[in-house]
């Protein structure tokens, strides 16, 4: 029930849009008003079309791990208790309008009138009772969603999938598997994924709106986001951060299955030709786009010297060069 | 145009000094920030304790200082209206400023020779850029003595010089304070 | 890079850049040719170009700023457009890097060129009389600081004839995206050094308008009798003051990065890029009150004066205001809890975030309240005032949900978060700026605006923006990311990109309104003169002069007894009698100063991005000549008798 009026959230908003700015143009009401009324009732019109035609394509309303359902749940709550203030601010704004148009000589004028310690303390005391509550909600999801830390209370035991963004492609590694994906990624479903990101590249956001939010990568470093899916599927995967010319084509798959069609795929995996040495990781980190690709072997290296290499205070002498891809 | 000064206007113009002041003061606490973080960072190259040398810098410090005494001393000869005197110890303020220029340059150009310069780390830009910004401000309030030892020696002390005298003091004191900060945080911090 | 390759462009023909660059170089043409046929260029010089009137500078700040809107608009509409087309394997009208540049063009522009333009227009046209004062504190810097806005917004210009390129990097330029590795091209020069130079005005700025609060006002006016616009650009300049030298010193490391091989904020050598994402944001958030606080105060004189009331809860106002201030300065890391700082530190972050809509909320009440029991005429700044708070609270709204970082994972860096700022700037900034230029606009040029075509223009406003936003919304929440520049089909994204590109084209006809209501009112400019000098029954001392005032403003500064010092003095008559002794004063004569340190900075701009070793030097000595000559000025104020005034009205008349 509260999903279905979730969801139609914004159709209430559009209405409630279009109710207020009509009470705002009827101040005169004359043929020209009556233009603009109709006006803000096509945009209501089409708000409501909208979300009707795209109600199954909203992503973070349709999550599918356990991380974005709450957060899911959260956005729902963030955008239910603001109501609290929005509703009175909206019909207050029409109703005084309205009611005090200059033209309306029997409303009361008091024109000195210009304080009162009882009604500020409302407009005071609401807001800050609010932004508590919401404070409490956000001190506590702070921690129990940061993105580092891990899922508890799961079926499985967690996942460590290394992630390394590059100019225009994501390279997935797979340490307890030792293989490697570009552009895609399988997991098993109801397992709990730590995923290890860094950057070769300009820093970038890794994000699957399906599995929950995102968390940047960068270079020199290694963030972690805990994600799980909770049903198996294929969600889309984002470069939320711009990186370069070619960012837009960075996007990936994340497919979840069940653990047996898991395990088929990594074998099949190993049986691929492509190892990822230095020299073929050096290739893929070249500037530009990729499609999918599957490595049978990895370097167990790879990723702590992808990290290490822009570290800032390593006891290396320094480099002539930018590029840094030949120390290693 | 001196009698057009008001009372008013000179506190105008000294509060929007002291205003300006402040903002000096972010920008080089924004340098101060970013030194400090990125102060570890040698990447492999020299920390701050290689290549300090601490007796140079206590000079640099003194020369500053006394600067500064110098510059005050010019101030209250200049509010006597005694031309002689203010050009005395302005003239002296401008020397120690110079000889602080000169050693601060001295220094940079040492360890620029010697390999370190601010293309060797993050820990060498900010240091730099740091110390550098302080320099290329004296180099400023250099320039700023000297102008208006030039006009007190044309026109003796106007109002309006008299006015920009107090503005100069307020910059090189400023400087001064600055210097302490970097002193602290740059070289006796880096000595640790 | 050679000064050769300056026109040369790398990407071969560009017909979108060539139109650009044609339109640029044919308008240019076509005003030196009008001022030249018409033989203004005299005028020109002295009316404009080296007057110290701050209400003159303030139109200057002003057309500038509309001319770079129209720029602004225009990369709107590219992007609108390429979006709306770039599905699937159709590429649209620009190639990635292109499109990359206009975004980066239009949030630069319209943050610095045209908000912040604005705002000083405004702050110059009108603060100064609302205090009583005959001037601002330092008038020359008044000049230096819209000349070198101009020198910066020049210099943006000309990246698009010079090099042909700008940055391709989003609007702040994070490195290591932005060092020299990953955009070897003049672009992010260009971009550092229009936003550095223009920046240095501000700056200035801040430190005059600051100065003028605290020390111009009329006697009789305390702080507590202050006009609320003061108030709210007493706060915007305090947050100027402590917010753009940390944009000055990290630009200019940047920049050390870039043009001598520094390491403040590359990947290797030790530099840390996540350092000049907080500065930068310890910038820009307060950036983002620093333009609205100014609209809040717009929006405090309108409604106060066409409710026919005093506007209500002043001192709560104050004390929003001042919170606002405050609290803007600790919020700044919520524009990256996606870097995962930790709970502990989102958290802080996302409540200080929170807490700052309380103090809004407030405002949005006050002036309800103030509307309440008062006699409301729905005047066009009125109709952007209703507008504005519908806008602005949607804006707030989802501007709470960002604030929960756990939410903000989720619409980071989204088209919701697009949605959400273009909400707050254009919902609150913009109309804000638009309510204060109608309502002023009798004010300074001596007749009221078209109000019909005005309110069509508000119309068009807000309803092209809620079809060219709310569709962002719904494209954030299905995953669409900010700054994509073609997407594939199977995302099902766009129709409502091409419902946002309408949209556009939608506000683009509320631009047109207004340029159309600027042209039919200059037309019946005599019908809608105002001889009173108060059209709009006003509360204000800003009203107490003429309409246009004065080049003084003030022959006799008013005495304050009251918050709504005009209103009082017109309620008590007797008062206005007693006229105060005439003592005559000082006026700045006119200077070309400030327009030479604005060319000089240019120059110097121009060379280093271009890395003109001479040129560089030139510049620097340019602008340390003008300040020594500037210096030895012994002639830069006049006295203003009784006679000369008297002889001023009679030639009026």
């Amino acid at each position: 029930m509260l999903q279905i009026i979730y969801r139609a959230r914004p159709i209430f908003t559009g209405i409630v849009l279009a109710l207020a700015r009509g009470e705002k143009l009827m101040k005169k009401m004359n043929n020209r008003d009556k233009v603009g009324l109709v006006a803000a009732l096509v945009v209501a019109v089409i708000v409501i079309l909208i979300m009707l035609v795209y109600g199954n394509n909203l992503q973070i309303l349709n999550p599918k791990g356990t991380i974005a359902s709450q957060q899911r749940d959260l956005l729902v709550f963030a955008a239910l208790l603001s109501l609290v203030v929005v509703l009175p601010v909206f019909f207050m704004t029409g109703f005084i309008a309205y009611k005090y148009r200059a033209s309306n000589k029997k409303a009361r004028y008091t024109p000195e009138w210009d304080n009162s310690n009882k009604l500020e303390a409302i407009w005071w005391g609401v807001p800050i009772l609010l932004i508590t509550i919401l404070s409490v909600v956000t001190y506590k999801t702070s921690h129990s969603l940061d993105p580092f830390r891990p899922i508890e209370n799961a079926k499985n035991e967690t996942k460590t999938i290394q992630v390394v963004a590059l100019q225009y492609k994501w390279l997935f590694i797979y340490p307890d598997e030792n293989i490697a994906t570009v552009n895609y990624l399988n997991i098993p479903e109801d397992t709990p994924v730590k995923f290890e990101i860094t950057s070769d590249a300009p820093m970038n956001s890794f994000w699957v709106p399906q599995l929950g939010g995102q968390i940047y990568a960068m270079s020199g470093m290694s963030t972690e986001l805990n994600l799980m899916a909770e049903e198996p599927g294929t969600y889309e995967g984002y470069s939320a951060n711009i990186s370069g010319a070619g960012f837009s084509d960075m996007n990936f798959q994340v497919i979840s299955t069940n653990r047996a069609d898991y395990e088929t795929w990594v074998n099949g995996i190993k049986h691929v030709p492509k190892s990822l040495d230095l020299d073929s990781y050096n290739e893929l980190a070249r500037p530009g786009t990729s499609d999918r690709e599957n490595y049978s072997s990895v370097d167990g290296d790879l990723y702590a010297n992808v990290v290490g290499k822009y570290m800032s205070n390593k006891g290396e002498s320094p480099h002539k060069s930018h590029e840094g891809t030949e120390r290693y | 145009m001196s009698e057009a000064i008001t009372k008013t206007q000179e506190d105008k113009t000294v509060f929007g000094f002291w205003i300006y002041l402040m903002t000096d003061c972010v920008l080089f606490a924004s340098l101060f920030a970013t030194f400090i973080v990125l102060r570890g960072n040698t990447f492999g190259g020299p920390a701050g304790n290689e290549i300090f040398s601490m007796p140079y810098v206590l000079v640099e410090t003194l020369l500053l200082l006394i600067s500064s005494f110098t510059c005050g001393l010019g101030l209250l000869a200049a509010y006597r209206k005694d031309k002689s005197q203010t050009l005395l110890w302005f003239g002296a303020t401008f020397l120690l400023g110079l000889a602080f220029l000169g050693m601060e340059i001295n220094e940079f150009s040492n360890l620029v020779s010697e390999g370190h310069s601010w293309r060797t780390s993050a820990f060498l830009s900010a240091f730099f850029t740091l110390v550098g910004t302080h320099g290329l401000h004296i180099s400023i309030g250099l320039g700023w003595i000297a102008f208006l030892m030039a006009r007190i020696r044309s026109q003796g002390i106007t109002k309006i010089n008299l006015k920009r005298l107090t503005l100069l003091s307020l910059f090189w004191h400023f400087l001064d304070i600055v210097w302490i900060f970097i002193f602290t945080i740059v070289f006796l911090v880096g000595e640790l | 890079m050679g000064f050769l390759t300056l026109f040369a462009h790398h990407r071969g023909f560009d017909p979108i850049l060539f139109g650009g660059q044609a339109m640029m170089v044919v308008s240019g043409i076509l005003v030196v040719a009008a001022l030249t046929y018409f033989k203004k260029w005299k005028w020109l010089w002295k009316e404009w170009l080296t007057t110290l009137d701050h209400k003159k500078i303030g139109i200057m700040y002003i057309v500038v700023s509309i001319i770079m809107l129209l720029r602004g608009f225009a990369d709107a509409l590219m992007m609108r457009a390429q979006q709306a087309m770039a599905s699937g394997d159709t590429k649209g009208i620009l190639d990635a890097e292109h499109f990359q540049q206009v975004f980066t063009a239009h949030g630069t522009m319209m943050i610095f060129f045209v908000a912040m333009g604005l705002m000083f227009g405004l702050i110059n046209l009108v603060l100064p009389q609302m205090l009583g004062a005959r001037d601002v504190a330092f008038p020359f810097l008044n000049s230096t600081s819209l000349w070198l806005f101009v020198a910066g917004a020049g210099l943006m210009n000309l990246s698009l004839l010079v090099g042909g390129e700008f940055a391709a990097t989003g609007w702040l330029a994070y490195p290591p995206l932005s060092e020299l590795q990953y955009s070897p091209g003049p672009g992010v020069d260009y971009w550092i050094w229009s936003v550095q130079i223009a920046g240095i005005g501000s700056l200035l700025s801040g430190v005059n308008f600051f100065t003028t609060i605290l020390k111009m006002r009329a006697p009789g006016m305390t702080l507590m009798k202050m006009p609320m616009f003061a108030w709210s650009v007493l706060g915007s300049m305090i947050l100027i003051l402590f917010a753009f030298p940390i944009l000055t010193a990290t630009l200019a490391m940047l920049s050390l990065d870039r043009t001598i091989g520094m390491h403040f904020f590359t990947s290797d050598f030790g530099g840390n890029p996540m350092m000049y994402i907080n500065l930068i944001w310890a910038w820009g958030h307060p950036e983002v009150y620093i333009l609205v606080l100014p609209a809040f105060g717009i929006f405090s004189e309108v409604v106060a004066t066409f409710s026919g009331k005093r506007l209500f809860g002043y001192k709560s106002m104050v004390g929003a205001i001042m919170a606002i201030t405050f609290l803007s300065y600790v919020v700044w890391l919520h524009h990256f809890f996606t870097m995962g700082a930790g709970g502990n530190v989102n958290a802080f972050f996302g409540i200080m975030t929170m807490i700052i809509a309380v103090p809004t909320g407030v405002k949005v009440f006050n002036w309800l309240f103030t509307m309440y029991r008062g006699r409301v005429r729905f005047t066009s700044p009125m109709w952007w005032f209703l507008s504005f708070v519908f806008t602005f609270t949607i804006g707030g709204v989802t501007g709470v949900m960002l604030a929960v970082p756990a939410i903000d994972f989720q619409v980071h860096n989204s088209l919701f978060l697009v949605a959400h700022f273009h909400n707050m700037i254009i919902g609150g900034v913009v109309f804000g700026y638009f309510a204060g230029l109608t309502y002023w606009f009798p004010k300074i040029f001596g007749f009221k605006l078209n109000e019909r075509l005005g309110k069509y223009a508000v119309a068009c406003w807000v309803g092209g923006f809620a079809l060219a936003f709310i569709p962002l919304y719904i494209l954030g929440i299905m995953g669409a990311t900010r700054r994509l520049d073609h997407y594939d089909a199977s995302m099902g994204w766009q129709q409502l990109f091409i419902v946002a590109g309408v949209g556009v084209l939608v506000i683009g006809l509320g631009v047109l309104f207004q340029i159309l209501q600027l042209a039919v009112s200059i037309r019946d400019r005599n019908k809608n003169r105002d001889t009173t000098g108060d059209p709009w029954n006003a509360r204000t001392l800003e009203w107490a002069t003429s309409s246009p005032p004065p080049h003084y403003n003030f022959a006799e500064i008013p005495e304050v007894t009251d918050r709504d010092a005009f209103w009082d003095m017109k309620q008590n008559k007797s008062q206005k009698a007693k006229k105060p002794d005439f003592k005559s004063f000082y006026m700045p004569n006119n200077s070309s100063g400030g327009m030479f340190i604005g060319l000089f900075a240019g120059l110097a701009g121009f060379a280093v991005i271009w890395h003109i070793a001479w040129l560089i030097a030139v510049g620097v000595a340019g602008v340390i000549g003008t300040i020594i000559l500037r210096a030895t000025n012994e002639n830069t104020e006049y006295k203003m008798t009784k006679q000369m005034i008297e002889q001023e009205r009679g030639s009026k008349l």
